[in-house]
């Protein structure tokens, strides 16, 4: 039976190891302010078309309205999610899924693990599949869908996609109360840092910014400007005058689309959005993340083929 | 004879689909066999999370041979016709018969099919299933393109006679049937092998799978009874978690789980709800104090401590979820405490629908209507008005962001927190009922005052806006709405004259929804409605919108005029229609009510039901039955006559003219008959007015028996006529008795 882990770090460590042995490229973060894991292009735009795929990540994931200024146990504006996408889906996902609860110290002999009805959707990204959440012990552990359609594209081949959230996960498996008392790093180690140590002021700082600071007109220019720019690549040739090449600027239009994203949920932490502007706004983040999925299954990371 | 078993066995079905979904086995598999010409003794199916099952028993070898005979053309027929039914019967010329007919010779098809093997049968059956099965949402997996709930791995199919158990061969996009199944995903994983129904329902049992998932829910609520009993608790029924719990496990294990003493002064409700909601926990409570003391939850497995990590989990998570539950418990008592203020004025930036007004405009609009409509309840208009006022706050408290489901509950605690009287308080919660058909209805005042002016509010909002339910659509559950009402003024013996209070209403939300953000002028619009009521007021409004230009210009006037009467009168059929709907279910017929409807007063609905209980009973009598038919008779002459000879016999009988002893009989009856019934319809006393009207039955009897109407001497016959015309003014003044069918 495996081990437990001690921090946070090595949660994250022995998923990272355990994805690479089932043959996963283990990417980085995505560098750019984003909701959830499922927003970086390793996922978003790689669900799309038909080449297969295999990627494993972490990324740091932001959600102001969450914002509890670190006193919340588990709730937080910022925090980790672990994202795995297998494109096609393997049929024994489930199985290799449960091998990795095992590799981080959750040994199912003991626990009650579950997949429990969970269809997911996301509007921003005019994405659904069909899946379950992961219980284990009456706890919510991982997301597992099935993707359906991306961008208003359906999937072919469908993408399996694995979200743990990880926090909530290590503080299971590490018996912490609070999330700020968790061993972020080897608590024997000699500079043994806390979730706290390294989490809990920043805590403060953003939610005090989301919630009472950022400032609304800037945000509602970032978000004009981050729309417009993203219309304005997709709208570029697809030659390239300079090298004469066919260059889809997929990434870029979509990096303006995760911009607009992201400062849709600062404006909406700030309050200013009424309930009818808010399926508006949505709209127009799904209009772009469309454009771009349109745009991506073009290009010949999404298996197009392209006359030379 | 043979039994078939299938089981298609993929990864986790949804709880809320398993049992449709072994319907839909059942049903789709078993019409295709017979369909097929397969006959069968016996089926069942089953579902737990990972399987759907279906046994068949006594399922025929194969189908009968069928020989069918068709006629055809005539030898002489044109080419083209001999030709087409030879493509429908898939024969050749020389393969069809000639035979001789009526008409000449003829064509005839003899079309022998086969029997076929049930294998056979079932395969195709089985994979046509497969493709078509109806699943609320399916999905694709992998790169195939099979749609299932979640991915399909086995399909398990076996026949199984005398001879043994064999495969029936089939393969759905790459999935070969089989004779194999899994036990228990984590107790019993291994691959095995089965040959009947029974071997594998006992398999299955010792692979710690349940089959049945009655078999699992009576072992949960045994064990958890049982487990609650030694602690003096008692579980709280909840059939649909059960049914839900039941089909998220193969093998269930209850286990009991204590809450921490923290929590245990929180409203039980609001404990039962987060733990059911979020854990899917049952909640034991202890019947002395109505406290939830304890839960029991039910996982899947069984393990060498036996259940404690489990169990230690989720009281963990259930912590967590009632930290939750208790931090906004805490914050919403202190703005209740503080007197609600900050929710009431939060309901401002809430839509209550694009097109009407905000949630706070509601509100405001409901404190009026409820202050209007006390003082008919026999509530006290300040207390209904301030009820109102905080009858909604509660939407905007943490705890019904979070559960929905306690609107209303919450709004009582809160209420009783903010220091209001326990019948003001009980208003936030009571406003809401009755909400289906056999909901109860709420008796006090206040209560039926506020849940009045609510559901007339959100009706005559929607009328004005041309929202109306068509079919089977109603999203904004209007039907309920006016049912409600319907029952709150029947229940509670209220009588409201609806007509002009529905018209001002939807005057004013008319105007709010075309000119909403002018707020002001519509207030004065609707005060000026009140105070004058409407048709002075599309008079007046004209002067008074003088005051802002663009109101006069844009002929708001006008178009109110155009629509408010139409929508009015529009809602209070459908308050009739729904009224119609709730009296056919109490035995009273659609043509009694229709005869009501007709009379004067009908927007009095309370009335309007007094009446047409008097007159079911009464025409369910013998006098009333045969009254009916004199009624009718009285009626068909008068109307001939008053054809015939184009005046109208309104009035003028005397009984000076009267030369039968019947006929002055019925002129006494008459009389006699008035003067009991005008007092009585005063009164709104309609058995007795009905009951007078019956006992004209003896004199019209007898009067139609001995009386000739038509006489010869004219002034005789005008006499008779109007003599008849008093009979039928008497008994319309009662009920429009022309509607009465039969």
């Amino acid at each position: 039976m495996a081990d437990k882990p001690r921090s946070f770090q090595e949660i994250i460590l022995r998923l990272q190891t355990y994805w690479a042995g089932k043959g996963c490229a283990i990417m980085q973060p995505y560098d750019m302010e984003v909701g959830a894991g499922t927003f970086h292009p390793a996922t978003t735009l790689r669900a799309l078309g038909s080449k297969a795929w295999a990627a494993a990540y972490v990324q740091p994931s932001r959600r102001p309205t969450d914002g509890r200024y670190g006193e919340n146990p588990n709730r937080l504006q910022h925090y980790y999610q672990y994202q795995v996408l297998i494109k096609p889906s393997p049929p024994d996902l489930q199985d290799l899924y449960l091998g990795s609860l095992e590799a981080i110290g959750i040994d199912a002999s003991m626990h009650d693990i579950r997949f429990v009805e969970d269809d997911w959707e996301s509007p921003t990204l005019g994405a659904w599949g069909l899946g379950w959440e992961v219980w284990c012990d009456g706890m919510e552990v991982s997301q597992f869908t099935y993707f359906q359609q991306v961008g208003g594209h359906d999937c072919k081949p469908v993408s399996g996609e694995l979200t743990y959230g990880l926090e909530r996960l290590a503080m299971y498996i590490l018996d912490v109360d609070h999330v700020m008392e968790m061993p972020f790093n080897d608590p024997q180690t000699p500079i043994a840092l806390t979730y706290g140590d390294v989490f809990k002021q920043t805590e403060e700082e953003y939610a005090r910014w989301n919630f009472d600071v950022a400032d609304t007109d800037t945000l509602l220019q970032h978000f004009k400007d981050a729309e417009a720019e993203c219309e304005r690549i997709l709208a570029q040739e697809h030659i390239d005058p300079k090298t004469g090449k066919r260059i889809i600027m997929a990434h870029p239009a979509y990096d303006q689309a995760i911009k607009a994203s992201h400062v849709f949920n600062l404006l909406d932490a700030r309050g200013v959005i009424s309930v009818t502007e808010r399926q508006a706004y949505i709209g127009r983040v799904r209009a772009l993340t469309k454009a771009c999925a349109d745009a991506f299954v073009q290009t010949e990371a999404a298996g197009a083929v392209v006359d030379a | 004879m043979a039994d078939l078993l299938i089981e298609l066995f993929s990864e986790e079905i949804p709880a809320r689909m398993q049992k449709k979904a072994s319907a839909d086995l059942q049903k789709m598999v078993t019409d295709g066999l017979v369909g097929a010409g397969l006959t069968y003794a016996g089926a069942a199916a089953f579902a737990t999370p990972r399987r759907l099952a279906l046994s068949v028993e006594g399922l025929t070898a194969e189908s009968k041979a069928v020989r069918e005979e068709r006629k055809g053309p005539s030898v002489s027929a044109p080419d083209k016709a001999i030709e087409g039914f030879m493509r429908s019967t898939g024969l050749t010329k020389d393969q069809l018969e000639v035979r001789d007919d009526k008409k000449g010779q003829v064509y005839f098809a003899v079309i022998e099919k086969p029997g076929r093997k049930a294998a056979e049968i079932i395969a195709e059956v089985l994979e046509k299933t497969i493709r078509t099965f109806p699943w609320p949402k399916s999905m694709r997996w992998g790169e195939g393109s099979l749609k299932w709930v979640r991915p399909l791995h086995t399909i398990l199919c076996i026949l199984t006679d005398e001879a043994g158990a064999e495969v029936v061969p089939l393969e759905v996009d790459g999935i070969v049937s089989g004779n194999t199944t899994r036990g228990h995903r984590f107790m019993a994983p291994e691959v095995f092998s089965v040959t009947s129904f029974e071997d594998y329902e006992a398999k299955l049992k010792r692979a710690k799978v349940v089959l049945r998932a009655e078999e699992r829910e009576e072992l949960i609520w045994q064990d958890a009874t049982n487990q609650a009993f030694a602690q003096g608790l008692e579980v709280v029924e909840d059939r649909g978690l059960l049914s839900e719990v039941a089909n998220l496990v193969e093998w269930p294990v209850v286990l009991m789980g204590t809450i921490a003493d923290d929590f245990l002064d929180m409203p039980p409700e609001v404990l039962q709800t987060s733990m059911k909601d979020h854990q899917k926990f049952f909640s034991l409570r202890n019947h002395k104090t109505n406290r939830i003391e304890r839960f029991i939850t039910v996982a899947n497995v069984e393990t060498p401590d036996n259940g404690s990590t489990i169990l230690a989990g989720n009281q963990k998570v259930l912590f967590a979820r009632l930290s939750d539950a208790k931090f906004f418990w805490e914050n919403d008592l202190r703005v209740a405490k503080a007197g609600m203020d900050e929710w009431v004025e939060g309901l401002k930036s809430v839509t209550f629908h694009n097109k009407l007004c905000s949630q706070a405009d509601r509100v405001e609009r409901i404190v009026a209507l409820a202050r209007e409509i006390a003082p008919i309840v026999g509530a006290d208009p300040e207390e209904a008005a301030q009820a109102a006022r905080v009858a909604k706050a509660d939407l905007q408290s943490e705890m019904i962001y979070e559960f929905p489901e306690l609107q209303g509950l919450m709004g009582r605690y809160y209420g009783q927190a903010a220091g209001l009287s326990d019948a003001v308080a009980a208003v936030a919660e009571e406003h809401y009922a009755p909400l289906g058909p056999s909901d109860d209805v709420p008796t006090a005042p206040l209560s039926v005052t506020v849940a009045l002016a609510d559901k007339l509010d959100t009706l005559t909002g929607f009328w004005a806006i041309d929202e109306k339910p068509t079919g089977s659509k109603d999203p904004f559950a209007l039907r309920r709405a006016a049912l409600g009402v319907i029952r709150l003024l029947l229940a509670n013996d209220i009588s409201l004259p609806l007509r002009e209070l529905l018209k001002s209403e939807i005057a004013y939300r008319f105007g709010y929804a075309e000119y909403g953000p002018i707020v002001d002028m519509y207030k004065q619009y609707a005060a000026a409605a009140k105070s004058a009521g409407l048709d002075f007021i599309y008079d007046d409004l004209s002067d008074r919108l003088e005051a802002n230009e663009e109101l006069v210009q844009s002929g708001i006037v006008e178009q109110s005029r155009a629509a408010v009467p139409g929508a009015t009168s529009s809602l209070l059929s459908f308050f009739h229609d729904r009224l119609k709907v709730f009296l056919k279910d109490q035995g009273i017929r659609h043509d009694i009510i229709d005869a009501c409807i007709a009379m004067p007063g009908n927007d009095d609905l309370t009335l309007l039901v007094k009446r047409a209980k008097a007159l079911s009973e009464t025409l369910a009598t013998d006098d009333g039955e045969n009254l009916l038919q004199g009624f009718k008779r009285a009626n068909n002459i008068l109307t001939q006559a008053e054809e015939k000879d184009g005046v109208a016999y309104e009035y003028g009988a005397d009984i000076k003219f009267a030369e039968h002893d019947s006929e002055k009989a019925l002129f006494a009856a008459l009389d006699s008959a008035d003067a009991k019934i005008a007092p009585a319809m005063k009164a709104e006393d309609f058995t007795t007015a009905m009951g007078a009207m019956a006992a004209l039955r003896g004199p019209i009897d007898a009067f139609f028996t001995n009386v000739q109407v038509n006489a010869d001497n004219d002034i005789v016959r005008r006499n008779r006529l109007n003599l008849l015309s008093r009979i039928r003014t008497i008994c319309l003044s009662v009920a429009d008795l022309t509607r009465i069918e039969g």
